[in-house]
């Protein structure tokens, strides 16, 4: 907002009846217990089929989709509405691998022909589509493509491994990152059944479901390519850009939930004869939590209003949010913890599952540091 | 396009026609920044009294005033959408200062209606100037702790005791004074009553407080049997402390507001002197702890930026809600933590008093940071700022302080 004027940071009356909406229905169909539950049972899908079907048919998954692909056609900002309440509970629902990342990718680099075969089928709440960039040893940095796609007569054969595939495990399609030139990768787009792929489920701290990819030598046209052939990069860095906002949105919500449940917990708990909340020492730090959250979620709603109105503003709001939200979701689950007491330590206790999100969102789609120095280079220095 | 909208579009045509062009850009449009005025005021910047009068012809140096009492007879909505609409240029508001932002609105809300036409247009055309007299010796953060004793004779208070941090008292013309009318009330917060006081009486006495930066701001101001007429009191005598909470929740919100300056300002202003002295003329901070923390301040003042335009909507649509309560934490730290970092990129260059060897903008930058830290004392401290938050946003059990 260098000299112009703000975007508006309200939600209009339909958003705030969707952000209710979604509120209550989450609260009660999907409480951050199912994390719990899921990991135990060792669910095989380790999260809601039925719930997710649900939500299609409430036109969440379709809501930025265009109309032409069975979707509402709305904003950005519109499913980041949605974001913010699925992350209240932790929600292990696909968010991130198809509405963020799939989605996005789709939208921004697919061809006309990959958009009509899959939107629709996100919309609907059928098919899921992910995408697969970390590698053993790439430590986040999403340009160290080991994963090869060599020419061959009739297009590519891809071999490599991607790690921590967010809904690998059951995803219909995966777009993946591979090498096609000394300088660049390209984006192409799989489906799981064909020969010589491998999933192998991986269990996480964050109650999401990840899968590693193996490939050794999968045929693909040409017609997988998602974007231009060795331009998967500058698409890829976009799709992030989406991405991190949207994952913000799940961690304000996060954040403001764990601080909700920590401010009762704290007016309830008595010790010395006191609520504990009548401690100055845990009010100012209460405060500190409260402050963050109102700065983080006027950075969030900037960078998603700028998706959607601002596209030239997208790269800077985008790292503000990520880098804002992580560490509010990480000082928010902290305190809650400590403020919790030995009970807040135990796996009984939902608080914790708080501190697992926080970390894995804090380390997804770039950390505070990383978005800090590309601040500063957006900014010339 | 509702009538809100359309009344912005007419603000904006009207601040571009209008605003000088000297003043553009040089203001966060903030109710402290600009034309205070009052009967000692020697400013002769012809641009900024020409925003004055325009400002006084059109009624909105006090927009949301009444107009019999020169103000604009418009909502708080519509004055929030003239003051960003004058931020967004970069123009101050055309008359600056206490009265409009704190003493002003108290009149209409508790006041009557001989004060409030004695007052109040002297104040929004910038004619009286006017300043606090709250905090004592002994009633600083426990402010109801006062002892500024009032004792009635006749048709007057006879005033005797201390004030402390009176701002500017020695510029101003009158003085909004909580004092103890009720030396025996069972509770402290009981008999405490809000007096208006010109600081031309005989028996008051002004003396400026030199601070650890150098500079004057604040005074403090003697009371020696002075006569303040039994009409100059505001609300009902002894029930003054509701009134005095009142006065500074519009201190705490304009204090946040005032520091807001222009966005991105900070930043630039601490990369700039990154570069004269680290000489890294146009590319990267060569130190990327440096560089990280400098990204991290800008960051967090565009967030704050953010925030006051979300709270400025959501009052011009008519439902504020409870985040106006953080600003005055959140600015004033992020203005130390600003000048702390201006002055880690100086080095010992930061270190001049006054004298050769350092230049001017370093030593007066110095003097700045020193400023900075009453910021979060003056007020209201932080602390007490979070035991507001605490109790009435969080609605947690007040408890031992």
């Amino acid at each position: 907002m260098s000299g112009h004027t703000a975007p508006s940071l309200l939600l209009n009356d339909e958003q705030k009846m969707l952000s209710k909406t979604a509120h209550e229905f989450i609260r009660d169909h999907a409480p951050a217990s199912r994390i719990r539950t899921f990991r135990d049972s060792k669910d095989e899908t380790g999260f809601s089929r039925e719930l997710w079907s649900e939500m299609a048919d409430l036109g969440w998954l379709g809501l930025q989709i265009p109309e032409q692909y069975d979707g509402l056609g709305l904003g950005f900002f519109d499913l980041c509405v949605v974001l913010e309440q699925s992350g209240r509970e932790l929600m292990p629902e696909p968010f991130v691998s198809t509405l963020l990342l799939g989605t996005q990718a789709l939208l921004l680099g697919g061809t006309e022909a990959q958009k009509e075969a899959l939107l629709p089928g996100i919309a609907a709440g059928e098919t899921l589509v992910t995408v697969g960039y970390e590698e053993s040893g790439s430590h986040g940095d999403a340009s160290k493509v080991s994963m090869a796609a060599r020419k061959s007569v009739d297009g590519f054969e891809l071999s490599g491994e991607k790690m921590q595939v967010l809904d690998g495990h059951l995803a219909g399609r995966i777009i993946v990152s591979a090498a096609t030139s000394e300088s660049g990768y390209t984006l192409f787009l799989l489906d799981p059944a064909q020969s010589g792929v491998t999933i192998t489920r991986q269990s996480r701290i964050d109650g999401l479901n990840a899968a590693i990819v193996r490939l050794e030598s999968v045929s693909v046209t040409g017609e997988a390519i998602v974007g231009e052939l060795d331009c998967g990069g500058p698409l890829l860095q976009l799709v992030f850009d989406r991405a991190a906002v949207g994952l913000s949105a799940q961690m304000l919500g996060a954040s403001e939930q764990a601080f909700a449940d920590t401010i009762e917990y704290i007016k309830e708990r008595e010790q010395f004869g006191v609520p504990i909340g009548s401690f100055q020492a845990l009010q100012h730090r209460a405060v500190s939590v409260y402050t963050e959250l109102a700065l983080t979620r006027s950075v969030v709603l900037a960078a998603a209003r700028a998706i959607d109105e601002v596209p030239d503003d997208v790269p800077r709001l985008a790292s503000l949010a990520k880098a804002m939200a992580s560490e509010t979701f990480m000082h928010a689950a902290q305190e809650a913890i400590q403020m919790h007491g030995g009970i807040g330590v135990t796996d009984e206790h939902d608080i914790g599952f708080y501190i697992k999100r926080a970390q894995a969102t804090y380390m997804t789609f770039g950390k505070p540091s990383e978005h800090r120095q590309r601040w500063a280079e957006l900014h010339g220095y | 396009m509702s009538d809100l909208e359309a009344f912005r579009t007419e603000v904006r045509a009207w601040v571009h026609e209008n605003a000088p062009e000297s003043l553009r850009g040089t203001s966060g449009s903030g109710p402290f920044e600009g034309y205070w005025g009052g009967s000692k005021c020697e400013e002769t910047d012809p641009d900024l009294l020409r925003w004055r009068d325009l400002g006084i012809e059109k009624g909105w140096t006090a927009p949301s005033w009444p107009r019999e009492y020169g103000g604009g007879g418009l909502t708080h909505a519509q004055e929030e959408i003239i003051h960003a609409e004058m931020k967004t240029i970069g123009v101050p508001r055309p008359v600056a200062g206490q009265g409009l932002a704190m003493f002003g609105p108290v009149l209409l809300e508790y006041g009557n209606d001989a004060q409030r036409a004695q007052h109040l247009p002297g104040i929004a055309r910038g004619e009286v100037r006017w300043c606090q007299g709250y905090s004592e010796p002994n009633a600083g953060s426990d402010l109801a702790n006062l002892q500024l004793k009032a004792e009635r004779d006749g048709d007057e208070f006879v005033l005797n005791g201390q004030k402390i941090w009176t701002s500017h008292a020695n510029l101003s013309d009158w003085i909004c004074c909580l004092t103890r009318t009720d030396p025996n009330a069972p509770k402290k917060q009981m008999g405490i009553s809000v007096m208006l006081a010109d600081l031309n009486t005989p028996g008051i006495t002004v003396r400026r407080i030199d601070l650890i930066s150098g500079y004057s701001p604040f005074c403090e101001t003697f009371f020696d049997n002075v006569r303040v007429p039994v009409d100059q009191l505001v609300g009902t005598e002894n029930e003054g402390w509701t009134i005095a909470k009142a006065i500074l929740g519009h201190e705490r919100s304009s204090i946040g507001r005032s520091i807001a300056r222009q966005p991105g300002s900070a930043q630039r202003e601490v990369l700039a002197r990154a570069r004269k002295h680290l000489g890294a003329a146009d590319g990267a901070v060569p130190d990327p702890l440096l560089r990280d923390e400098l990204a991290s301040l800008g960051m967090r003042e565009e967030a704050f930026h953010l925030t006051l335009a979300r709270i400025q909507q959501s009052a011009a649509s008519g439902a504020p809600g409870p985040e106006g309560s953080i600003t005055k934490i959140v600015g004033t730290e992020l203005k130390q933590k600003r000048f702390e970092l201006g002055m880690k990129v100086a080095g010992t260059q930061g270190l001049g008093w006054e004298g050769p060897g350092f230049d001017d903008d370093d030593l007066e930058y110095t003097r700045d940071w020193l400023r900075s830290r009453a910021s979060t004392i003056e007020g209201g401290s932080s602390e007490i700022q979070r035991n507001i938050i605490s109790k009435r946003v969080l609605g947690l059990p007040e408890g031992k302080k």
